[in-house]
């Protein structure tokens, strides 16, 4: 089975700091892979890199068997249509209401009329459990939870073809995070997505992932099926997976 | 003790260039996007109704004390050499060249360049401008290059409206206070003013909305490191947008009227 994406001895440095050295990674078309990793530990900047908001040092990422690392604008932007993309924080545009930010790509990238986006926002909004009403809001008022499933609703809106999750239920009590682990398995299969997600939740990543991969010190250090990370073999997962204070693992005080 | 002292001002020297390099990029960026569609003409029209409409009122305040001013502190100065009849001239010249454009602009800068850099560097660090990208729009075209235009475009709208409002305060103040005739003030006014007095004062004022916007969209731009990254970046916006004021005003000056 060929790769949707293609990761080959990517690498990045900031300063003296060498955060991804040499990472190797393939993700299969319609699987779901999980990226597992203490905070600091370049997650995020693996995450970049592939998105195109960063550029890695050296390295080869492709999509679709498409070299995009040194992709301009226009060819950039062809690749970006096949992603979606949850952030972190939501990263909902605060001065557009509800609807406007998940009928944003459709109208401002794709050309969509605005009452047509509109509807396309509405049937996205329902898919992750809101209703039209919601629509109307502005982000500000919303929860974070409300804000999370927005923000779904916003990543899901041009139905792309793979879609990134940045620590997906970080910062959600339990239950929340749950719903959002629920509607991210929903939202994928729906789509027939290739999803890659980041996170330190294990709860989420048993949830969502197909396959599983640790991050550390810069390198992948375990590959595996989801089923597999109990018995890895592995002392770097074992501590991490455990959530163990004492172990390998040394903490990253300093942030990337 | 002299080491040190060569260190640090080789340090500073490199980050001050280093500074120059990145604004200078950031701006052919900016100029580059602007010459290419998409335009996203709301945002345009939004930025200029949040540039030109909402700052007349401290614009128009400003000019209309300004001309007030100098028609009273050269009425002091004149008198002494009984050319109080040069008046309504300085007035209109002082305010055509330099005051209209350089305290508007000043007093936008306050206003728009560090809202401009507070707004832009909070959507850098809630990461909506990488949002932006992911949803295939080009940050500098949906952000920059509307602001970049609507400043260009509406400071000289601005500066014209603040040069009028100036010259009424002038004539405000001779009329009624300095008991000039009122023809003979607007006559006085007029019969002296050069195409290129007012033309100059436009000029800078377009040179000087391009730096407004550019500082409050390039410090937003690059902030970094939560609300206090955002409010450093608010800071220089104002700062660094003033200084330029100041500097290019000089030498758009130089340009124009040096022989």
């Amino acid at each position: 089975m060929t790769s949707k994406i293609s990761l080959r001895g990517v690498t990045k440095s900031f300063g003296p700091k060498k955060v991804l050295q040499g990472i190797d990674l393939d993700v299969a078309k319609g699987e779901s892979m999980v990226v597992i990793g203490g905070s600091g530990t370049g997650k995020s900047v693996l995450l970049k890199c592939v998105l195109g908001l960063m550029r890695p040092d050296a390295g080869s990422i492709k999509i679709d068997d498409e070299e995009t690392v040194a992709l301009a604008d226009g060819g950039r932007a062809d690749v970006m249509r096949k992603f979606g993309m949850l952030f972190q924080g939501g990263a909902l545009f605060d001065s557009l209401r509800v609807w406007e930010n998940v009928a944003f790509g459709p109208i401002q990238s794709d050309g969509m009329k605005p009452a047509q986006a509109r509807e396309v926002a509405i049937a996205k909004l329902g898919a992750v459990g809101l209703g039209p009403e919601i629509g109307e809001l502005y982000p500000a008022e919303l929860s974070g939870g409300m804000q999370k499933r927005v923000a779904l609703a916003r990543a899901i809106a041009r139905e792309p073809e793979i879609i990134f999750f940045d620590e997906p239920t970080t910062g959600l009590d339990p239950i929340m995070a749950d719903v959002i682990n629920d509607l991210i398995v929903k939202c994928v299969s729906d789509l027939g997505a290739t999803a890659v997600s980041i996170t330190h939740d294990m709860a989420s990543a048993r949830k969502i992932g197909h396959r599983i991969a640790m991050l550390y010190d810069g390198k992948l250090i375990w590959q595996g099926r989801t089923a597999d990370i109990d018995h890895s073999g592995d002392a770097h997962v074992d501590q991490f997976i455990n959530g163990r204070a004492e172990g390998p693992i040394r903490m990253q005080v300093r942030r990337l | 003790m002299s080491i040190p002292l060569v260190t640090l001002l080789g340090r500073m020297t490199l980050a001050f260039l280093e500074a120059i390099g990145s604004v200078t990029s950031f701006a052919l960026q900016s100029v580059r996007c602007a010459l290419q569609p998409p335009w996203y003409r709301q945002q345009i029209l939004r930025q200029m109704l949040e540039i030109g409409y909402y700052s007349l009122p401290i614009v128009g305040l400003t000019a209309i004390f300004t001309g007030m001013v100098l028609a009273l502190q050269s009425y002091t100065g004149f008198a002494r050499f009984s050319a109080e009849s040069a008046i309504p001239n300085v007035v209109v010249v002082s305010l055509t060249r330099e005051l209209g454009p350089v305290l508007a602009a000043l007093m936008v800068a306050g206003r728009v360049g560090a809202a401009m850099a507070a707004e832009i560097g909070t959507m850098r660090v809630t990461e909506q401008i990488d949002a932006l990208t992911t949803l295939s729009t080009n940050p500098y075209k949906y952000l920059v290059v509307p602001r970049l235009i609507a400043g260009v475009v509406t400071m000289p709208i601005l500066v014209l409206i603040a040069d009028i409002i100036g010259v009424l305060g002038g004539y405000l103040v001779g009329v009624y206070k300095l008991d000039f005739n009122d023809q003979a003030y607007l006559r006085n006014t007029l019969d002296f003013l050069q195409f290129q007095d007012v033309f100059s004062g436009l000029v800078k004022a377009a040179v000087f909305g391009f730096l407004i916007t550019l500082m409050g969209c390039y410090h937003g731009y690059t902030s970094k490191g939560g609300a206090q990254g955002v409010g450093t970046a608010t800071t220089n916006a104002v700062v660094s947008a003033s200084a330029l004021i100041l500097t290019f005003n000089y030498f758009i000056t130089e340009a124009f009227f040096a022989r």
